[in-house]
């Protein structure tokens, strides 16, 4: 186990290492991104932008400003923006998280239970009429793109339906602490939950029918009936649990993913200030210190949601805990 | 029902599926009955309906393209149509089944002991605390060493032989009056599997169940069973008593099987004989005798006319004079007793 975990996180640190050097590697490779242009701003004289450039450190050696750059982001923690002058990187990293994770966290909850009730109950009536409308509602929810839906929601709830009984209540666009105001935090969340679950509860749908209807072709399905165990249970106890792998797998990395980051669309549309929009913002302005934290911290969670779900597994598949 | 009344009757069991090629029909028609405390060997190639018989007994056959029709009455109750509610008291408790494949036959997530207690829970009122020391009992029962461990084991860390003799202890749970076993030892090892056939014969004495133990492997049916039913495209061809069917079996098909037995004793045959061609399809079956292409005795009225089960106790399926085929069955199984 001790073992396991050094291994785990001397992964971790390869993984961010190498992608902090590919992020900033880009970053100096892309024609057009000097960034001292940036900073000096428009129509600057040649003089200014040496200074700049010494200023910043931009003009040692690639290897250097890397490690300079390291340096500031992990141990000194004073790394600033090049855009925003002043802008405490780790801090306005750190303040995004909180709005990220209320996000995706809550979008989770929603996704896995629609996920669960659609693949159980398609699986379960496979043929039927139930199963093809749960299929192509969930076709439909996986081909709409998330920033249209979202733009949808906000033209309903935020401006032609406001003034409705229906969506009165709907707090303006934004985050709310959780802290401050628990009902206004939900209130704040709740659109947006429904609508970045939209896509993973038909893709987690369709998988898990999959998984469930290739389950119940197996030889211990059949065992499990012979034994005179109700259908209901045979489907829960017997097929849901040992498809159930193929889930906790996709959702860990689905869920790393969206709280590195990858629920940017979703954070955009509905003014949330989290590590996406963030992330959108830096690479729009090129502002590489702000870049490379963002990025950075997103591999963190990928890899830790890796770690997460490989120590989930051992607890729902016994096969996987006697693997070395 | 009277104590010595037949415990399983089927009569006319036909299972049919649906398909692009139309109608195959993998059971077409069998009729046979199992006493108590009997055990019953019931010998066939692939494909020849063995496994089918077997899961429409069990009611397993649950693909909606399947037809099951005739019946199958067990302690006098009919299973054919029986809703799943009342089936489900039924199975797992008086009729109960070991599969052929012990490494798929258990649910890869849950132990030995907990799937073991699912069945007895399913048919008992104990709590699942009381279920342990009887699965415990139960793999004691079967042979498993070191039971009080093992009842904690997860299937993937149990060897072939154990798992087999697990999912015969989940079987045994409810003590069954009936046993359906199919191919159970095939997927094991030589040594192995003469331990589960023993333990099968000694099922009866223990439990007093009754058996229908479906293999392909005659000597599997010379070990335990008390008699034969020989299957060929999905109709019996031969059934009778074990000392009467492997000292005189009466049917071409019999005679193929025993002669690629190899003999244990007297010269090494250069070659085994095996029986030319392969088995019929099930959507083609020939007109007449289902194995009559394949048949050295075969003459014009085996290929129009459907043989029927002819005989007392010991019957067989054939077009050919019974005095005739029985002049060839004293030649013939003259080598197979002496293996035995």
């Amino acid at each position: 186990m001790v073992t396991a975990l050094s291994f785990r996180l001397g992964q971790m640190v390869l993984v961010m290492f190498g992608i902090s050097v590919v992020a900033f590697l880009i970053f100096f490779a892309t024609p057009g991104a000097d960034p001292s242009a940036r900073i000096a701003g428009r129509n600057a004289s040649q003089e200014t932008l040496i200074q700049v450039r010494h200023d910043f450190g931009l003009d040692r050696p690639l290897p250097v400003q890397y490690g300079l750059m390291m340096n500031r982001l992990f141990v000194s923690r004073d790394l600033t923006s090049f855009v925003n002058r002043g802008q405490r990187v780790i801090p306005t990293v750190i303040s995004a998280i909180p709005v990220t994770l209320s996000l995706v966290g809550g979008a989770a909850v929603l996704w896995v239970l629609g996920g669960l009730i659609v693949g159980v109950i398609a699986g379960a009536t496979r043929g039927t009429f139930v199963d093809r409308a749960l299929m192509i509602l969930s076709l439909i929810g996986v081909s709409i793109p998330v920033f249209w839906l979202g733009e949808v929601a906000n033209l309903l709830t935020q401006s032609r339906w406001h003034d409705s009984w229906l969506f009165s209540w709907v707090p303006p666009l934004g985050y709310i602490p959780l802290a401050e105001n628990p009902w206004g935090w939900f209130k704040a969340l709740v659109i947006p939950w429904f609508t970045l679950a939209t896509l993973y509860v038909g893709l987690y749908g369709r998988v898990l029918r999959a998984s469930l209807i290739e389950m119940m072709q197996e030889d211990f399905i059949r065992t499990a009936r012979a034994k005179g165990i109700g259908e209901r249970r045979v489907l829960l106890h017997h097929g849901l649990r040992t498809s159930l792998v193929a889930f906790v797998t996709m959702f860990g990395l689905d869920f790393g993913a969206l709280v590195g980051g990858g629920a940017l669309l979703t954070e955009v549309v509905f003014g949330l200030q989290g590590v996406g929009k963030l992330t959108y913002e830096a690479l729009q302005t090129l502002d590489l210190p702000m870049i490379l934290a963002t990025v950075i911290y997103a591999a963190f969670f990928v890899v830790m949601a890796n770690f997460v779900v490989d120590v989930v597994f051992v607890f729902i598949d016994p096969r996987a805990r006697d693997v070395g | 029902m009277s104590a010595d009344a037949p415990l399983l009757v089927v009569k006319d069991l036909t299972v049919s599926f649906r398909s692009d090629e139309g109608l195959v029909r993998a059971v077409g028609g069998i009729s046979f009955s199992v006493e108590q405390r009997e055990i019953v060997g019931v010998v066939g190639e692939s494909g020849s309906g063995k496994s089918q018989t077997l899961l429409a007994i069990m009611g397993l056959i649950d693909s909606p393209n399947a037809i099951v029709s005739g019946s199958i009455r067990f302690m006098g109750q009919e299973l054919i149509g029986l809703k799943r509610r009342a089936l489900d008291a039924i199975r797992g408790r008086q009729i109960a089944m070991i599969f052929q494949d012990p490494m798929s036959a258990l649910t890869p997530v849950h132990t030995i002991g907990n799937q073991i207690a699912e069945q007895v829970r399913a048919h008992e009122k104990v709590s699942a605390k009381a279920a342990r020391p009887r699965a415990v009992q139960l793999l004691d029962a079967v042979g498993i060493a070191n039971p009080d461990r093992v009842v904690d084991n997860y299937p993937h860390q149990l060897s072939g032989g154990m798992r087999q003799r697990a999912v015969i202890a989940m079987a045994l749970s409810c003590n069954p009056a009936l046993l359906v076993a199919d191919e159970p030892t095939t997927a094991l090892d030589v040594t192995v599997q003469a331990q589960i056939l023993e333990l099968i014969g000694r099922l009866r004495d223990q439990f007093g169940s009754a058996v229908i133990l479906v293999t392909h492997d005659l000597g599997v049916v010379a070990e335990v069973a008390d008699r034969v039913l020989v299957m060929y495209g999905g109709r019996f061809v031969e059934e009778g008593g074990k000392s009467s069917v492997f000292r005189a079996p009466l049917h071409p098909y019999t005679w193929g099987l025993f002669g690629s037995i190899p003999p244990m004793e007297g010269p090494r045959p250069a070659r085994l004989a095996a029986i030319t061609g392969i088995p019929p399809s099930l959507s083609d079956l020939p007109k007449g005798c289902a194995f009559s292409p394949r048949c050295a005795f075969r003459h014009d009225a085996c290929l129009v006319q459907l043989p029927i089960m002819q005989g007392e106790s010991h019957r067989a399926a054939c077009l050919l004079p019974e005095t005739t085929r029985r002049q060839f069955a004293v030649q013939r199984a003259g080598g197979v007793e002496m293996q035995r």
